[in-house]
């Protein structure tokens, strides 16, 4: 063959021997580097193939003599995250709410994980930042249905609200309205009354009116003087935090069809550990008592 | 093609015949195989076998290679005491804990300001050195002219000079063969891994992290990083060498516009060399010029090139040439110089026959270059003086702007980050200004009215802080946002620090 090597004239580079129409093509042959790399990732692949997972069988592929497994890989990397969070979530699970509020490690802690377990979790109803809805509770402001203190909290996620486990928070108020317990005008008058209760009330009679009714209806869960029973998840209705709004009709329909908004109990949905977490999460925005 | 043959032709006969110069003078038979005329694109890279130069800047050069190895591997090992709970080491880069520390200087991240401004001074004194002097940089400093030098030596050691090395490569490979070319790469790559593990160095306290190396403990990215290193320095500095002046390097193509006709190049004078031809005793020096011709410039540059051929973008000034001419120029009883530092400016006035020489090392260029330096080395030191060891941030809440109290009242939330960069531990009182019954509350801290706030040494500790605001308090001011300054005072020596944030309200 070197025999009929021939080469270009005008440039002086071998020709592959190809003729068309009277033009040859030169011969530029891959750059040895990049060939033999290319040999070397062809022999790699072989070994590949018999190391790694690689060809697909029926019903499955083949698994490669190292037993590689992502799936392993990544479970062994939470295993390896869990245990180098373990530590302090022992220390989570076992010191009290307080104890870890005050403990400047375990409150960091706390409250990284709380942030992420609230956004998983709570921030569908109470918001990303947890500042509520109509008929959400906003958990950053100091107005508690059910307490604010850190174990108030706790129990409330745990339990749940009208959630229909044993121990659940429960309040019930009457639908005045729907089961003809007040006619409309006593009902109008009692939302007089309440407006006055946070000094907002146009109309003197209607208030004295109301007062009768509020004392006979409402003051038993909501108290004589209006300011609610942390006890009873009754709403304090002198400030100015309303969860289903302020406004005189808003109030004529609270008390008209009753209200009573569901959250679930956490208990079991949630480890023990991210209860906490979400208990230190909440207080700590700003709120907690 | 025909260059082809012409260079196979040159290397049948070459080495073998022994032309002279002048009596007694060696002619080299060597091509500057590296000059741009003589490396086609297609062609693949001809081997440099740069001949052992002897000489002034020799010396130099070994001088400077033994002073900036010497940097290398010493500064890490440097003490520079900062106290009990921070590294002493002088110069440390501390990525887990992203602090950089050079002797007094400490540079947080957000300080890396200080980085870049020591980056542009850097390059202006490079820029100024190239326009007095040239490539002084690429010929005596660059780590690559430096590892090179190093490499060719190693070479030297196991495989001879020029005529030794390109004899061998041309041998068949036998056991001789095999134990020098083996020997020389070894030694290449133990002076790689040399430079590799001094590099981890800066990265980590040096006694202890040579202590782990050796016992195999260290983490595993010290061994990666001195394994990219290594085989990084190995091929830079032992394969690939000029080839990366004068096909990876960009400052060779920079360095071409900060030179001028008054900067100091290594040269070669044609004036004086030109005619060049052998000497043979028959014919007078008076009629000829001194260049013998017998390429001891060429055979012993490192960059494969012809300095006779004026200046060209592979020459990295080594100055080689310069000592391999002037021994040459003693032997021939001539004046040495013949190839010199030198400026064009002078080398126009002598073919002229005017008066010489002319230095001008103080000219707008230059002026400029050093008024440069002078004003970002001011800055820098007025920066580094007026570095603040205790820093305060402010982030105001963004959702929710604020939150309505029970009372009436209004809360904002903010996150506080103070940032003690002394190094002890300092206590801080924290409070608001601006903003009238206003109080504060830091989570962690509630039950505390005036709380006291430890930072321990050279860290930032970040605060969650509700700022609250009574009914009437927050009737008295307009709704939107009230600019106030959250304030901190250290308890013990009263030094304060301040930051504008504002307080919303609907």
């Amino acid at each position: 063959m070197a025999a009929d090597k021939e080469i270009d004239a005008v440039t002086g580079v071998e020709t592959t021997g190809h003729d068309w129409d009277g033009i040859k093509e030169l011969n530029k042959p891959l750059p040895k580097w990049w060939l033999y790399t290319f040999y070397a990732c062809i022999v790699w692949s072989v070994g590949y193939w018999i190391a790694y997972p690689a060809w697909p069988r029926l019903g499955g592929y083949t698994r490669g003599v190292l037993g590689y497994s992502q799936r392993a890989t990544v479970t062994a990397e939470i295993d390896k995250a869990r245990a180098a969070q373990g530590d302090l979530r022992k220390q989570i699970a076992t010191v009290p709410l307080d104890g870890i509020k005050q403990n400047q490690d375990l409150l960091r802690f706390a409250m990284a994980g709380g942030a992420a377990a609230f956004a998983t979790n709570c921030a569908p109803c109470h918001g990303r930042s947890a500042q509520g809805a109509k008929g959400y509770p906003n958990l950053s402001d100091d107005d508690w249905l059910w307490g604010g203190t850190l174990a108030d909290i706790q129990a409330t996620i745990e339990n749940g609200i009208r959630s229909g486990e044993k121990k659940e928070r429960r309040s019930d108020m009457p639908k005045y309205g729907i089961e003809n317990l007040l006619k409309p005008e006593e009902i109008d008058d009692a939302a007089e009354f309440v407006l006055s209760l946070s000094g907002r009330s146009t109309d003197a009679a209607a208030v004295e009116k109301g007062r009768k009714t509020f004392a006979e209806q409402c003051a038993a869960c909501h108290g004589a003087d209006g300011k609610g029973k942390l006890d009873m998840g009754a709403p304090n209705l002198t400030d100015p935090i309303w969860l289903y709004g302020g406004s005189k009709p808003e109030i004529m329909e609270s008390i008209s069809t009753g209200r009573g908004g569901v959250m679930p109990a956490w208990a079991g949905r949630l480890d023990p550990v991210t209860i906490k977490e979400l208990a230190v999460y909440v207080h700590a925005l700003g709120g907690g008592k | 093609m025909t260059d082809l043959t012409t260079r196979s032709a040159a290397h049948a006969h070459g080495g073998g015949s022994r032309m002279a110069a002048a009596p007694g003078i060696e002619a080299h038979d060597v091509k500057p195989v590296n000059a741009k005329a003589e490396r086609g694109l297609y062609a693949s890279r001809q081997k440099i076998y740069a001949k052992r130069a002897r000489g002034r800047y020799r010396s130099v050069k070994w001088l400077l290679m033994a002073v900036t190895l010497g940097v290398y591997y010493v500064l890490p090992w440097l003490k520079w005491h900062r106290g009990a709970s921070l590294p002493d080491q002088a110069v440390l880069l501390d990525f887990p804990n992203r602090r950089f520390f050079f002797f007094f200087l400490e540079i947080w991240p957000q300080e890396f300001y200080f980085v870049t401004g020591l980056l542009v001074l850097a390059a202006l004194a490079l820029f100024l050195v190239t326009a007095i002097a040239g490539r002084v940089w690429c010929g005596y400093f660059c780590p690559q002219t430096v590892w090179t030098d190093m490499m060719i030596a190693a070479e030297r050691f196991w495989q001879g000079d020029r005529n030794a090395r390109m004899l061998l490569d041309k041998q068949r490979w036998g056991p001789a063969k095999l134990y020098k070319k083996s020997m020389t790469h070894l030694t290449f790559l133990l002076i790689s891994l040399l430079t590799g593990g001094a590099f981890v160095l800066y990265f980590d306290e040096a006694p202890r992290l040579t202590r782990q190396l050796l016992t195999g403990e260290a983490p595993a990215i010290a061994y990666l990083f001195i394994g990219i290193f290594t085989i990084t320095t190995y091929l830079l500095g032992g394969i690939a060498r000029e080839q990366v002046c004068t096909y990876m390097c960009p400052w060779p193509r920079i360095q071409g516009a900060l030179l001028d006709a008054d900067s100091y190049l290594v040269t070669y004078k044609p004036h004086r060399g030109e005619p060049r031809g052998h000497l043979r005793k028959a014919a007078s020096p008076e009629r000829r010029g001194d260049c013998i011709d017998c390429k001891a410039c060429v055979v012993v540059c490192p960059m494969g090139i012809d300095i006779r051929n004026g200046p060209q973008l592979e020459c990295i000034q080594c100055a080689l040439c310069v000592d391999a001419c002037n021994d040459i120029m003693a032997k021939i009883g001539r004046p040495p110089g013949l190839i010199d530092y030198d400026t064009f400016h002078n080398l126009e006035a002598a073919e002229h026959k005017q008066k010489q020489p002319r230095i001008r090392i103080v000219r707008p260029r230059t002026v400029l270059y050093a008024a440069l330096f002078c004003v970002v080395g001011l800055v820098m030191l007025w920066g580094v003086s007026r570095r603040t060891t205790l820093e305060l941030n402010v982030l105001p809440d963004r959702n929710p702007l604020f939150v309505q109290l029970s009372d009436g009242g209004f809360r904002n939330g903010y996150t506080v980050k103070i940032l003690n960069k002394r190094y002890d531990t300092r206590h801080f009182s924290i409070g608001v200004a601006g903003l009238d019954g206003a109080s504060i509350k830091i989570v962690g801290m509630e039950s505390d009215a005036n709380p006291v706030i430890p930072v321990a040494a050279d860290t930032l500790r970040e605060l969650r802080v509700f700022v609250s605001v009574p009914k009437r308090a927050a009737d008295q001011i307009a709704a939107g946002s009230t600019p106030i300054v959250f304030q901190i005072s250290d308890r013990q020596d009263a030094t304060r620090t301040s930051r504008d944030s504002q307080f919303r309200k609907p």
